[in-house]
C-alpha cells in the first residue's frame, strides 16, 4: 500500500493553516567537505593566520605524544588522545573570541590547553586528584563532560542567557560522531534552532565511536545533514584542514555573533590512536586504513601548504618543534610532580553550606586522618629510638 | 501599623506569588518549562508571569524536559537563577541525566567555583485521579543524589516561603509539588509570607505524647486526620511534617521520637527502597534506648502508581495509620 492508497485518501490540498516553513536546499551541507589547504583558496588565507594554526598544531600534536607516554608511567590514569584530530582541536580554541565559551568533551583536552588553560590543570580529571582542575570562568571554558552530548544543551543555555542580557556572546560546543546518537544532541539542536541561540556545534567525526564505526551510528547521508531537520544550517569540512576548519567555524562564530542562530558543523577526521590507552582499536579497524589517514595528516597538510608558500623554511619548523619541545618538558616536570591532596576537600564543595549529616561525616573522617598521622608519629618515634639503641 | 488578617488562599496561589515576588525583586530569576507561559503551566501555577514579566522570563520552552533542565544549566553557569517547571513527576525522568550528572554535582566538580542556583519544581504525588505517568513520588532519587536539596510544602504558608527560600539559594533545589494540595486552602498572611522556618527544618504540626508521625507533603494532611480519629481511641499523636527531605532535620525528628518512644513514617512513595526506609534506619540508630517499639512505615504498595480508579487502595489512609499506631501499642504491650 502507498501512502496515496492509504485510508483517508490522498489530500491534493495542504490541510488549512499548514505550510512547509521553507526549501531546505540553503541549510544543506555541500557535497564534497569544505578545503583550503591544497586549493587555489589557500592563496587568500592570512599567512600569520596559518603560522599561528601550525604553531598551535605542532604543540597540539607534542601534547597528545607526551600525555600518552604520561599514561604508560601511571601519571595519567587515562588519556584519550587527539592524534590526527589536532586541526579540528586548535581551530576550535582559535575561532572563538576572549568573550566567548567553549564546552568541550572529555577528549578535547588539547582545545582547552589552546584556549590558554594551564595544561596540568586541565589533566587533573583524568591525572584522578578531582574532577574538574580550572576556573571555568577565567577562561571561558566549561568543565570536560565525561557525558556524551549532555554539555550541548549547556552552550545553548548559556548563549541563549548572554544573548538575553545583552551580551554578543557566542558559545562553540564540541561532540564526537557517537555522541550525535544521544537524546541531548537532538534536544541541544532543537532548542538552540527554536531560541536562535549564538551557539555553533562542531562535531568531530573522527570515524568511530571507541570501536562502533560511523556507518552503525546513523544512516544519514552525513552528520551535518542532521541540521536541515531542525532548521538550522549544516557545514561538512575536511576535519584535517586546520585552514578549512578555522574558517567555517569562524563563519559560523560569526553568524551567530550577529543573530544568525546556530550552526551545525561536521569535520571529517581521524583517530590515529585507540580510544584511550585502555582500547585495543587493532579489534575493530585494519592497518591500511590508518595508514591512509596518517597521509592526510593535519600537521603534515599544513607544513607543505606553508613551506610550498614560502611562508615557513627548516628554521620555523625548527623553532615550532623546539617550542613544543618545551611545553612538553615542562608538562613532564610539572606532572611528576605528586598533587598535593587534602581529603578534607571532599566536604568542602558539595553545597554552599555543609549539611548536618555531612558535618558529622566530616569530623569522622577527620578523627580517621588524625588517629592515621598519629599512628605514623609513633611509628617514627619508635623508629628513632630503636636507631639510638642500636 | 495596621495588622492584616490572615485570609484563605490556595497553595497553588502561593507558588505562583512566589514566583511572582522572586521575579521581582531579582531580574536573574527566570521562569521557564512547557506550557508555563501563555496557557499559565497545566495546574496555573504560572499563570500571569509571562504577561507581567515577559516571555523572555517566563518562557515556553519545547517538549524536552532534558533540555529545559540541560539548558536551564547553561542560563544558571552565565549568572541566571533558572526556575524549571517538570510539570509531572514521571516527566522529569528523561532530565535525570541532567540532574544527575551536571545539576547536582557542578559545585563539587568546579570545587565551588560554577555553583547552579536552579529550582526544579516538580508536581508529585498521587490522589487527583491522574492517568499512568501523573502520580509517582520519585523522592527516594532525589535524596539518592548528593548535592541536590529535596524539599516539598505541606501548608500553604511553606509553599509561599520555601519556594522563595529556594530560589534565593545558591544550590539546586528540587522543589516537590503535592499536587492533590494545590487546591487545598489555608489561612494564610501574605504580609508577611516568608515567615516559615527554613530549609532543612522540620515543624512539629500537631505535638502529642502517644507516637510521632513522621511524615511529609501530601501526607501531612492525611496524618492530622488520623491524629484527630486517633483521639477516639485514646491516643495522643504527634505530627511531624519533615518539610526538607534533604537535609534532613535529625534533631526535631529525633526530640519527638524521643517524647514519645514511638515512631510510623508516613509517605505516598513505595515503602521498598522508599524515604521511610533511611528514615526509619536514622531514628533507630539515634534512638534506640528511647523506642518502646520498632520504627514502623506506612508506604504506597511496592507497585508502579497504580490506575486512577484503584489508587484509593494504594494511597495511606487514616485507617492504615491508625492499624499501624495499633500495632506499635501491642509491640509495646507484648
Amino acid at each position: 500500500m502507498t501512502v496515496m492508497e492509504q485510508r483517508g485518501g490522498y489530500r491534493s490540498s495542504p490541510p488549512p493553516a499548514w505550510q512547509p516553513r521553507m526549501d531546505p536546499a540553503p541549510l544543506l551541507p555541500d557535497a564534497e567537505p569544505h578545503r583550503v589547504l591544497g586549493t587555489e583558496a589557500a592563496a587568500k588565507a592570512d599567512p600569520d593566520l596559518l603560522r599561528r594554526l601550525y604553531a598551535q598544531l605542532v604543540r597540539g600534536r607534542r601534547y597528545n605524544v607526551q600525555a600518552t607516554a604520561l599514561t604508560k608511567q601511571g601519571r595519567l590514569a587515562v588519556y584519550p588522545s587527539t592524534t590526527g584530530q589536532e586541526a579540528c582541536e586548535v581551530a576550535a580554541a582559535l575561532a572563538l573570541e576572549e568573550r566567548d565559551w567553549l564546552f568541550p568533551s572529555y577528549r578535547d583536552t588539547l582545545a582547552v590547553v589552546a584556549r590558554g588553560v594551564d595544561p596540568v590543570e586541565v589533566l587533573t580529571l583524568l591525572r584522578g586528584d578531582w574532577h574538574n582542575g580550572y576556573d571555568p570562568h577565567a577562561h571561558r571554558v566549561a568543565p570536560l563532560s565525561t557525558p556524551l552530548a549532555t554539555q550541548l544543551p549547556h552552550a545553548v543555555g548559556l548563549a541563549h542567557a548572554a544573548r538575553l542580557k545583552g551580551d554578543d556572546v557566542v558559545a562553540l560546543a564540541m561532540v564526537g560522531d557517537g555522541g550525535t546518537s544521544e537524546g541531548d544532541f537532538h534536544e541541544a539542536l532543537n532548542f538552540a534552532a527554536v531560541w536562535q541561540a549564538p551557539v555553533v556545534f562542531l562535531v568531530q567525526n573522527n570515524g568511530f565511536a571507541i570501536s562502533v564505526p560511523l556507518a552503525k551510528q546513523t544512516a544519514a547521508p552525513s552528520l551535518a545533514h542532521k541540521a536541515v531537520g531542525y532548521g538550522m544550517p549544516g557545514r561538512l569540512v575536511d576535519g584535517n584542514d586546520a585552514a578549512a576548519v578555522h574558517e567555517v567555524l569562524t563563519e559560523a562564530v560569526r553568524r551567530a555573533r550577529e543573530g544568525g542562530g546556530p550552526t551545525l558543523v561536521e569535520a571529517v577526521t581521524y583517530r590515529i590512536d585507540a580510544h584511550t590507552n585502555a582500547d585495543d582499536a587493532t579489534r575493530y579497524r585494519g592497518d591500511a586504513e590508518v595508514e591512509a589517514w596518517r597521509a592526510h595528516d593535519p600537521v603534515q597538510l599544513l607544513e607543505r601548504e606553508l613551506t610550498a608558500r614560502g611562508l615557513l623554511d627548516e628554521a620555523g619548523i625548527e623553532a615550532a618543534r623546539q617550542d613544543a619541545e618545551a611545553m612538553a618538558a615542562s608538562l613532564r616536570e610539572r606532572m611528576n610532580q605528586d598533587p598535593e591532596l587534602d581529603p578534607m576537600d571532599l566536604f568542602d564543595h558539595v553545597y554552599a553550606e555543609n549539611t548536618a549529616q555531612l558535618r558529622e561525616q566530616r569530623a569522622l573522617l577527620r578523627a580517621e586522618l588524625d588517629a592515621e598521622q598519629a599512628d605514623q608519629d609513633d611509628r617514627a618515634d619508635r623508629d628513632d629510638q630503636e636507631g639510638d639503641q642500636r | 501599623m495596621t495588622t492584616v488578617a490572615a485570609k484563605p488562599a490556595t497553595m497553588a496561589q502561593a507558588l505562583t506569588r512566589a514566583m511572582r515576588d522572586a521575579m521581582a525583586a531579582d531580574p536573574t530569576v527566570h521562569v521557564m518549562g512547557e506550557d508555563v507561559g501563555t496557557l499559565g503551566g497545566v495546574f496555573r501555577v504560572t499563570d500571569g508571569l509571562a504577561k507581567e514579566f515577559g516571555e523572555d522570563r517566563c518562557t515556553d520552552t519545547p517538549l524536552a524536559e532534558a533540555g529545559i533542565l540541560g539548558t536551564a544549566v547553561g542560563m544558571a553557569m552565565y549568572g541566571l537563577r533558572p526556575v524549571v517547571e517538570m510539570q509531572f513527576d514521571a516527566f522529569a525522568y528523561p532530565a535525570f541525566e541532567q540532574l544527575i550528572s551536571h545539576v547536582s554535582r557542578m559545585r563539587n566538580r568546579t570545587r565551588g567555583r560554577m555553583p547552579l542556583p536552579i529550582t526544579v519544581r516538580v508536581p508529585y504525588g498521587g490522589g487527583i485521579g491522574g492517568v499512568e505517568h501523573h502520580s509517582d513520588s520519585s523522592e527516594a532519587y532525589y535524596m539518592a543524589t548528593p548535592g541536590l536539596h529535596v524539599v516539598t510544602p505541606a501548608t500553604v504558608a511553606d509553599a509561599y516561603g520555601l519556594l522563595r527560600q529556594a530560589i534565593a539559594s545558591d544550590d539546586p533545589v528540587v522543589f516537590l509539588e503535592p499536587k492533590r494540595l494545590y487546591w487545598s486552602k489555608d489561612a494564610w498572611n501574605p504580609e508577611h509570607p516568608t515567615d516559615v522556618e527554613p530549609i532543612g527544618r522540620a515543624v512539629v504540626r500537631r505535638p502529642g505524647s502517644s507516637a510521632t508521625l513522621l511524615t511529609y507533603g501530601p501526607s501531612v494532611a492525611v496524618c492530622l486526620e488520623a491524629a484527630e480519629a486517633a483521639q477516639a481511641e485514646g491516643w495522643d499523636l504527634e505530627v511531624v511534617d519533615l518539610r526538607s527531605l534533604v537535609p534532613f532535620d535529625d534533631e526535631t525528628v529525633c526530640a519527638a521520637v524521643r517524647r514519645t518512644g514511638r515512631a510510623v513514617v508516613v509517605h505516598e512513595s513505595t515503602g521498598f527502597g522508599g524515604p521511610g526506609g533511611e528514615i526509619a534506619a536514622r531514628v533507630t540508630e539515634r534512638c534506640f534506648h528511647h523506642l518502646e517499639a520498632p520504627v514502623l512505615r506506612v508506604a504506597g504498595f511496592d507497585i508502579p502508581y497504580p490506575p486512577p480508579m484503584l489508587e484509593r487502595h494504594h494511597l495511606p489512609g487514616v485507617d492504615r495509620i491508625l492499624d499501624a499506631v495499633a500495632r506499635l501499642q501491642w509491640e509495646a504491650e507484648g
